[in-house]
């Protein structure tokens, strides 16, 4: 039973970042008709941004300490943060240790400016031509991106942990009548499932209560007819885009503490997101979420030892055997609208 | 910056110069020489092939790094470094047998298929006579068994597996780098030291090769110390996030966790276990413990703090006092401003150990290179005394177990060197059956002609 | 001849002529010329060429024609090269009963495969195909590992049992004896060149797959598959059932796939798990939509492309680039050094990216295009107003994709 909670907690937790980054992608899918295998180089970018915070917030002067040596024997330089030296050891501390969620200010700014970018100076361009192209054109984009990032980081994973008060684990069977130490889990994973629960959310609300919402859904369901009442229906859908990249920022930002970040992640959520968005039917957004969580918690319980003894592997396809089946019995995934990316 | 020219094929491109008015068109198969790629210019060309895409490529980086300080101090440039306490005296400074070393690079993107890819463009079209490098068993078995075909040395880099001098050595083939039996075998008495030999172990394993001989080796060791295996569970490479395979270890009644991941996943896996607060645990009235057995600089940078106090081994580390470690040092860390990785000290090591091998042999021809290197004994490469063992190609010396420090002043120094086990506890049989048994052998050597 | 028309005829001569005569013109630059890093004519990557040149060829009839695009085409590859290391390790080093043994069960696997793909369409398909190949491939490194020896890839050991190996049988992939390694190599003042047996045999086999493909595009049947790509709705109210035409085309794909995963592991008998993994499948769509998709040539050129930046540029270092600046002023030498530094080498990755968009922007219908575009450039200077020749390749207009 223990087992069980922690497997859904943790597909929960799975779910919620495949679920951010297919409902990002279903937005430039269903508004735009593009397909953008640069999306996962968003979701890299956005991981990114918390480290250039965490960068910024620890740019150090350096100070001479004769009392220590480095590796050569010359006396130690040891970098003293500026922040330190401004607020004292104690505040300084807290604001470079606070610095992932803090970069949740610096992501919004990137993201959409790269997202306006991305589509006023090449995705606009794709429009009218085949997939193939536009595949090719983002994916070109995405090794750019990543070659970019890996020029001024490095290729070795970089760690940005989570605040020290949210870096524990919480007792979570304790409070629903477990023994004590059996239900635990991480702060961070259970504030990052929070997150994304908030960012779904105010994307639906978003889409379904304001006027501008209204009238991208309406694009999206006839951009034709919705261009001859003379709206300016392209301003929108460049609006979306950054609002979609800003989503998958968003998605990396807070998943640093879990994953730490390298200049290749992107490629390897790629292909996931792509079978999420597939799953849940392409230019569906709720299809996106639901498939994102479905998929998220069944591959949690089939990475349960129970199963994998009896199955071995089972853990490493799964997605893809869901994939197939969900494909197979639903023709157009779970919630997927007739005619979008049929031909 | 140096100027030399530090590619292309030596012989044609003295050769060629003079010959280029006459013209004659000369057909010569690779049966005319004397064996592979033979050089016979004033230069000889080395390949020096190493990840410099895709997860490996720091450490790929690095390791290029100390082959271009070889090549370096083995024409006689820089201060010589491990030239200087080598006890071998056979080089000089002038090159390998009167001929300049240059070298050529590839990229092996930690792909089997790429890595033999690119040693092919290396032997076919720039003619290298030994191809060192590698961040990965996959990659070391395959461009092994790709220099055994084409009858050139190939001097292995980063790979721990033990099949490497294991299942699948070859005669043209040679490891410095130390293996899972080592880990396993050294990590045994300091494990039985900190954590006694009632504990109950469980083992996550990167679901391919180098994680099953890993976990094989270390699952022995800690067995005979009277340990008990609880479970081995396989986890997808890559897989990012481990909370799937980490929530059940403490339902199992398991004290410590074994990580028998490298690279990014051990970051990851490490990272994450910390979170999911194992580490502040008590089970069976002991304090909880996570071990890596193989650790490497450059990733335990990335894991940041939360790899103090875990224990893991390596083949070297720079904070060593020897002199030949201090020349190294000192030497790689003038020139590049920060000290070298175990993976870079081995590539450094194997290349100044070929060239030599090549001066007492007294010709590159691989086979007798071979002959020379097989059982020769060194001392002053950072180790200790060494010995490249006949029988499998395999270096015995001793085997450093690491902690993760606990007060570290720079991102240099986050392993503390605890022990350095001695070379006799970490030898095996040749025929031991983890390494293929008595089955496993290393063919004929091969010279291309 | 050949059944082809004269215009066909002369596309096929001209091609047959490029392949023999690769091994010289891919090697341009004399020995000792600096230029001579940019010589492609080495035995591997002119195999590669080839094999790859198959691959792509076989990729374009699915996708070129019927408009089906496979994010799963590397499985028939790994698949291919297995059957054949299997082959080496159960009989001999004799690549015949591998090959053949290749495109029959990549045959098998893709008739599987496409039969329940190819129950939905567009990037449903891509979908079930990709999840198909993905998991062999994570099938293939983990668990099948004693099939498929892992990571480490499948190779043949001593201890094999290579039942038909005789006493004098050669140690290394051959053809009744005509050893698949060796070369000959000319040295002409200066030009090296290689003519290696592995590589004519593969340019054989190259051509033969060309010359079946060009048939291909030009019988009934594959007007069936083109009408297929136009408007299939269409198509299915005229009464045709066209799913046996895709399924058809789907299977030779594959047997394409399969074949050129044959001699890539008769080139070299090793196969490793990484042949059948999304980024194998993925490079084959970008071969194909790079040189330009549905034109006979495109997929060749694109492949070849890919092969060249990923060989050639990977291997340039900073040593390579001080000797070619190094007759310029240090100052100077040092700037273009750091200028070209993050593009060759380790940042190869880069150039690859960069070309992969100029090549799409500004070349819609891929290097084809281009090649067009330069031979119609010289053209109309000769001939002005000329009545500009049909695209001889049927060229597919690009039908505009508009969000729905």
């Amino acid at each position: 039973m223990e087992a069980i909670i922690l497997q859904i907690l943790n597909g929960l937790d799975k779910g919620s970042a495949y679920a951010l980054i297919a409902l990002g992608l279903t937005l430039i899918f269903g508004t735009l008709g593009v397909v953008n295998f640069a999306h996962g180089a968003l979701f890299m970018i956005g991981a990114f941004c918390a480290v250039v915070m965490q960068r910024l917030l620890g740019l150090s002067y350096e100070q001479v300490d004769p009392t220590k040596t480095d590796f050569l024997g010359n006396p130690l330089k040891v970098q003293v943060p500026y922040v330190e030296s401004w607020f004292g050891p104690e505040i300084g501390g807290a604001i470079v240790d606070w610095s992932v969620p803090l970069a949740i200010v610096l992501a919004i700014p990137v993201m959409v400016i790269l997202g306006f970018v991305m589509e006023r100076g090449l995705i606009k361009h794709f429009y009218k031509r085949p997939h193939a192209d536009q595949i090719l054109v983002t994916f070109g984009l995405a090794i750019v991106l990543q070659e970019v990032i890996k020029y001024f980081f490095g290729a070795n994973p970089i760690q940005s942990g989570a605040p020290a008060a949210l870096s524990g684990s919480f007792d979570f069977g304790a409070m629903l009548g477990f023994d004590p130490n059996v239900v635990i889990y991480p702060f961070w994973r259970l504030v990052y499932f929070l997150f994304s629960l908030v960012i779904i959310a105010g994307v639906f609300a978003f889409l379904q209560f304001t006027t501008f919402g209204m009238v991208v859904r309406a694009g999206m369901a006839d951009r034709e007819t919705v261009g001859l009442l003379g709206i300016d229906i392209d301003r929108r859908f460049t609006i979306m885009f950054g609002l979609a990249a800003a989503v998958a920022g968003l998605a990396g930002v807070m998943y640093t503490p879990i994953l730490a970040p390298n200049y290749h992640m992107g490629m390897d959520f790629l292909v996931l997101s792509f079978v999420v968005v597939v799953v849940g039917g392409m230019g569906s957004l709720p299809g996106a979420v639901a498939a994102g969580f479905l998929l998220g918690i069944l591959q949690s319980f089939a990475s349960m030892n129970e199963v994998k003894s009896i199955i071995p592997g089972i853990d490493q396809v799964i997605i893809y055997l869901v994939a197939i089946v969900i494909l197979l019995t639903r023709p157009r995934g779970l919630m997927g609208r007739k005619g979008v990316m049929e031909d | 910056m140096t100027n030399s020219n530090l590619t292309r094929r030596g012989v044609l491109k003295t050769g060629a110069v003079t010959g280029a008015g006459l013209a004659l068109p000369t057909i010569f198969t690779s049966r005319a020489s004397a064996f592979t790629n033979e050089p016979t210019g004033s230069t000889v060309t080395f390949g020096f092939n190493v990840p410099q895409t895709g997860p490996y490529a720091e450490e790929g980086l690095d390791e290029l790094r100390a082959q271009e300080l070889a090549v370096e101090h083995l024409n006689g440039m820089g201060d010589g470094g491990m030239l200087q306490t080598f006890s071998s005296k056979t080089l000089d400074g002038t090159g390998i047998l009167g001929k300049k070393v240059q070298f050529v690079t590839g990229d092996t993107q930690t792909k089997s298929d790429a890595a033999r890819a690119a040693a092919k463009s290396m032997i076919e079209k720039d003619g290298v006579v030994m191809i060192n490098g590698g961040s990965s068993s996959g990659v070391a078995v395959a461009v092994q068994g790709l220099c055994q075909e084409a009858g050139i040395i190939f001097m292995a880099g980063l790979t721990h597996s033990n099949d490497t001098t294991g299942k699948d050595r070859k005669k043209n083939g040679f490891r410095h780098f130390f293996n899972a039996y080592m880990s396993g075998a050294a990590l045994a008495p300091v494990l039985e030291k900190a954590y006694g030999t009632d504990r109950r172990a469980y083992h996550l394993t990167a679901d391919y090769t180098w994680g099953y001989t890993q976990q094989e080796s270390i699952q022995a060791s800690t067995e005979a110390l009277g340990w008990q295996t609880v479970n081995n569970v396989l986890t997808p490479v890559g897989a990012g996030d481990f909370s799937s395979y980490i929530t059940p270890v403490l339902q199992s009644g398991a004290d410590v966790l074994i990580l028998n991941h490298y690279g990014g996943d051990m970051v990851n896996s490490l990272t994450q276990a910390v979170q999911f607060g194992l580490r502040d645990k008590q089970v069976n009235g002991k304090q909880f413990e996570i071990v890596v057995p193989l650790y490497s600089e450059l990733m335990a940078e990335g894991a940041g703090d939360n790899i103090k106090g875990v224990y893991g081994s390596m083949n070297w580390n720079w904070q060593l006092q020897d002199p030949g470690t201090k020349a190294f040092v000192k030497s790689f860390g003038e020139r590049y401003g920060r000290p070298p990785s175990n993976s870079a000290h081995t590539c450094y090591v194997q290349t100044l150990l070929y060239a030599d091998a090549v001066a007492r042999a007294g010709s590159f021809n691989p086979c007798a290179v071979a002959e020379a290197l097989e059982g020769f004994e060194f001392d002053g490469m950072g180790n200790g005394p060494t010995t490249y063992r006949a029988e499998d190609h395999q270096c015995f010396k001793d085997v450093l177990v690491m902690k993760g420090a606990e007060n570290p002043t720079t991102k240099f120094d986050v392993l503390e060197v605890v022990e350095v086990t001695p070379r006799a506890q970490v030898e095996y049989a040749p025929d031991h059956p983890m390494f293929g048994g008595a089955e496993a052998s290393l063919g004929e050597c091969n010279d291309g002609a | 001849m050949f059944g082809l028309n004269a215009k066909d005829t002369r596309f096929l001569l001209i091609v047959v002529f490029l392949t023999l005569a690769t091994p010289i013109l891919l090697q341009p630059f004399p020995e000792s010329s600096s230029l001579a890093q940019f010589n492609a004519g080495y035995p591997d990557l002119m195999q590669k060429f080839a094999i790859f040149g198959i691959f792509a060829i076989g990729f374009n009839i699915l996708f070129g024609l019927t408009g089906y695009l496979s994010f799963g085409h590397a499985a028939f590859l790994g698949v291919g090269s297995y059957t054949v290391v299997w082959m080496y390790k159960l009989l001999s080093y004799n690549i015949l009963p591998g090959l053949v043994l290749s495109i029959i069960i990549s045959a098998l696997f893709a008739l599987v495969i496409g039969f329940i793909s190819l129950r939905r369409s567009g990037i449903y398909f891509s979908i079930l195909t990709l999840a198909f190949a993905q998991m062999s491939y994570n099938l293939a490194y983990s668990v099948l590992t004693p099939i498929t020896n892992g990571e480490t890839g499948l190779q043949v050991y001593t201890n094999d049992p290579q039942v038909l190996m005789g006493a004098n049988s050669p140690t290394s992939p051959h053809l009744f004896g005509l050893v698949m390694r060796e070369s000959v190599q000319v040295d002409m003042g200066g030009w090296l060149f290689t003519f290696n047996i592995g590589y004519y045999f593969c340019a054989i086999i190259a051509i033969l797959a060309f010359y079946i493909s060009l048939r291909i595009f030009r019988s009934p049947f594959g007007m069936m598959l083109r009408a297929i790509k136009t408007n299939q709705t269409r198509m299915n109210y005229t009464g045709l059932n066209s799913r046996p035409y895709t399924l058809a085309a789907f299977v030779i794909s594959g047997m394409y796939a399969g074949l050129a995963g044959g001699l890539l592991a008769a080139m070299d008998p090793l196969a490793g798990a990484e042949r059948m993994q999304w980024t194998a499948s993925g490079e084959v769509v970008l071969m194909t939509i790079l040189g330009g998709a549905g034109t006979l040539m495109g997929p060749v050129l694109g492949a070849g492309f890919i092969k060249y930046c990923e060989n050639i540029f990977s291997k340039i270092n900073d040593g390579i680039l001080h000797s070619w600046f190094a007759f310029l002023p240090d100052g100077i030498e040092n700037f273009l050094v750091t200028l070209v530094h993050p593009f060759v080498g380790k940042g190869w990755h880069l150039t690859l990216g960069i070309l992969f968009m100029l090549v799409v922007i500004f070349l819609p219908g891929g290097l084809v295009e281009g090649f067009q575009r330069i031979s119609r450039l010289f053209r109309s200077k000769r001939v002005k107003d000329g009545p500009r020749r049909k695209d001889p390749e049927h060229h597919p207009k690009s039908a505009p994709h508009v969000a729905e």
